[in-house]
């Protein structure tokens, strides 16, 4: 089933557009592997699929049952958040808030949900500390744990790697994939096309040309053949 | 020392003092309620800024010669909160560098407004008084109490019924918008709160010591404790205690009642930095 289907869109800001004539869609249980060049408009596509921005032209389509807010999203972290004093469970607790429906308080629901995305995510151990004293893959865990509070549909990820050693990156991708592979949609930001080869099955080139398809295909494009002719190389 | 608890005895039976003593408790418990979302989201100062708006709105009622100064003074400074806490994506100016501009301005603009149509024979001491808030939370009368404590009990029930929603958007405003959060509305929300404690705070400590409230006891509590909850209880129970503590020191000693605050506040900020440190509560 189709989730997102996004067609001809330009995306940018008022004094010009970053990205042009853009097409593609995201079936459930996609993982689709967004990668191009910094400044290629990965970031203000990003924001236009989440509805933080408008596209300047054509249109995003949600699947049938799947509102705005079904899209969760795990953030590039803000400078904001190194300081901030909060624990792991207010954070994670926090993903259950939604647009949906005004409850001013937490129902015991909230609370389920978040108990069990801590425990998938393993930080039952960490529950209580501070979010500010974890390390960048502990913090990513939360993040983590608190986009899946807000979804089980699609899960957005903005460089999840960035910052974090090989090991607790190799970690982190393999957390994503069993995700993916419990049907969560996932759509993941990168510029380490290396992983996006590995663990996607679709990927989407902006930046220069254009790409859209399977990583097979995407193997075999001008584009991917130019990213094996720098892997040979290493 | 017993002459002198013996006069608060004396003192603590008129009714200004009571006045005083529940406006205090009060303004000291909203501004610390909405301190630690405003130190976390960079905008320290704001406190600063506002009250210099407000001083100049002041001024501009003064002169104008309006009977009620609250008509002029609430909306320019509520329309100033929602402009400097507008955090657009492509803001021209860094929200610390505009509150600086407007802050300097509209001291400059009030102080020459009271210079050049002076409405009393002192001048200074009425932009001192101002300023540093002198005797004016001595001189409260019973409608001021009540306009305080209603406003009060607006300020407390808005931040309890939005107290989930104020973190999410603080900790991680995209986040809060793209799950479907009204962050707008909520930094609008907290724009008119913050104004409406700064116009109600000028007549505790005045505008330049309105800062101290609102950051003092954030920092001090977030030097130990570690979670958005404790922080909040712990800032507000701090907030609480020290202008209780200042306002009847102020009234033991005969001393300014806002310095006596803020000193007091600084005190505590040490003692609890080190805590910190001892405990190893903050990590660097």
């Amino acid at each position: 089933m189709e989730q997102l289907r996004c067609e001809n869109l330009t995306l940018g800001y008022e004094n010009g557009a970053i990205l042009k004539n853009l097409s593609f869609s995201v079936k459930e249980g996609d993982y689709l592997a967004i990668v191009g060049e910094n400044g290629s408009g990965k970031s203000t596509l990003m924001k236009t699929v989440l509805g933080l921005m408008k596209p300047l032209a054509g249109k995003i389509e949600r699947g049938e049952g799947l509102n705005r807010w079904d899209i969760g999203y795990l953030p590039q972290q803000t400078i904001v958040q190194r300081d901030f004093p909060a624990s792991v469970w207010e954070v994670v607790l926090s993903g259950t808030l939604s647009g949906e429906k005004f409850h001013p308080f937490y129902t015991r629901s909230d609370r389920k949900t978040a108990s069990e995305n801590i425990e998938k995510m393993g930080l039952e151990a960490l529950k209580n500390r501070s979010y500010r004293e974890l390390s960048g893959g502990q913090q990513q865990r939360v993040l983590l744990a608190r986009a899946l509070c807000a979804t089980r549909k699609i899960i957005l990820l903005d460089e999840p790697v960035t910052g974090l050693d090989p090991k607790v990156t190799l970690e982190m991708y393999e957390l994503i994939q069993s995700l993916n592979k419990e049907g969560v949609t996932i759509i993941m930001i990168s510029h380490d096309v290396t992983a996006a080869v590995r663990y996607a099955n679709k990927i989407l080139h902006i930046g220069g040309h254009v790409f859209f398809g399977s990583v097979k295909e995407y193997l075999a494009s001008a584009e991917g053949k130019l990213f094996t002719a720098k892997e040979a190389r290493k | 020392m017993t002459d002198a608890f013996l006069k608060l005895g004396q003192y603590l039976a008129f009714p200004f003092v009571q006045y005083a003593l529940i406006v205090g408790v009060l303004i000291a418990l909203c501004s610390s309620l909405l301190g630690v979302t405003l130190v976390l989201k960079r905008f320290s100062f704001i406190g600063d800024g506002l009250s210099h708006v407000a001083f100049g709105a002041m001024s501009v009622a003064a002169v104008v010669g309006l009977t009620n100064e609250m008509f002029i003074v609430m909306p320019v400074t509520i329309v100033c909160a929602v402009l400097l806490l507008r955090t657009g994506q492509h803001a021209k100016m860094k929200g610390d560098a505009s509150v600086a501009l407007i802050s300097v301005f509209a001291l400059a603009f009030g102080y020459l407004l009271m210079n050049l149509f002076p409405t009393s024979s002192n001048v200074s001491a009425d932009v001192c008084g101002t300023l540093f808030g002198s005797t004016s939370v001595l001189t409260l009368t019973a409608a001021e109490v009540w306009v305080s404590v209603g406003l009060s009990v607006v300020t407390v029930t808005v931040f309890a019924v939005f107290y989930n929603r104020i973190f999410a958007v603080t900790f991680d405003e995209n986040f809060a918008k793209a799950t479907g959060i009204r962050t707008e509305l909520y930094n609008l929300i907290i724009a008119v709160v913050i104004a409406v404690v700064i116009v109600l705070a000028m007549n505790l400590v005045g505008s330049l010591l309105i800062s101290a409230l609102i950051i003092f006891p954030a920092l001090s509590a977030m030097r130990v404790f570690k979670s958005f909850l404790s922080v909040t209880i712990c800032s507000a129970i701090l907030s609480v205690g020290t202008a209780l503590l200042g306002l009847l020191a102020s009234i033991m000693f005969g001393t300014p009642v806002g310095p006596t605050i803020v000193v007091a506040q600084a005190a505590l900020f040490l003692i609890f930095w080190i805590v910190g440190l001892v405990h190893g509560g903050v990590k660097q």
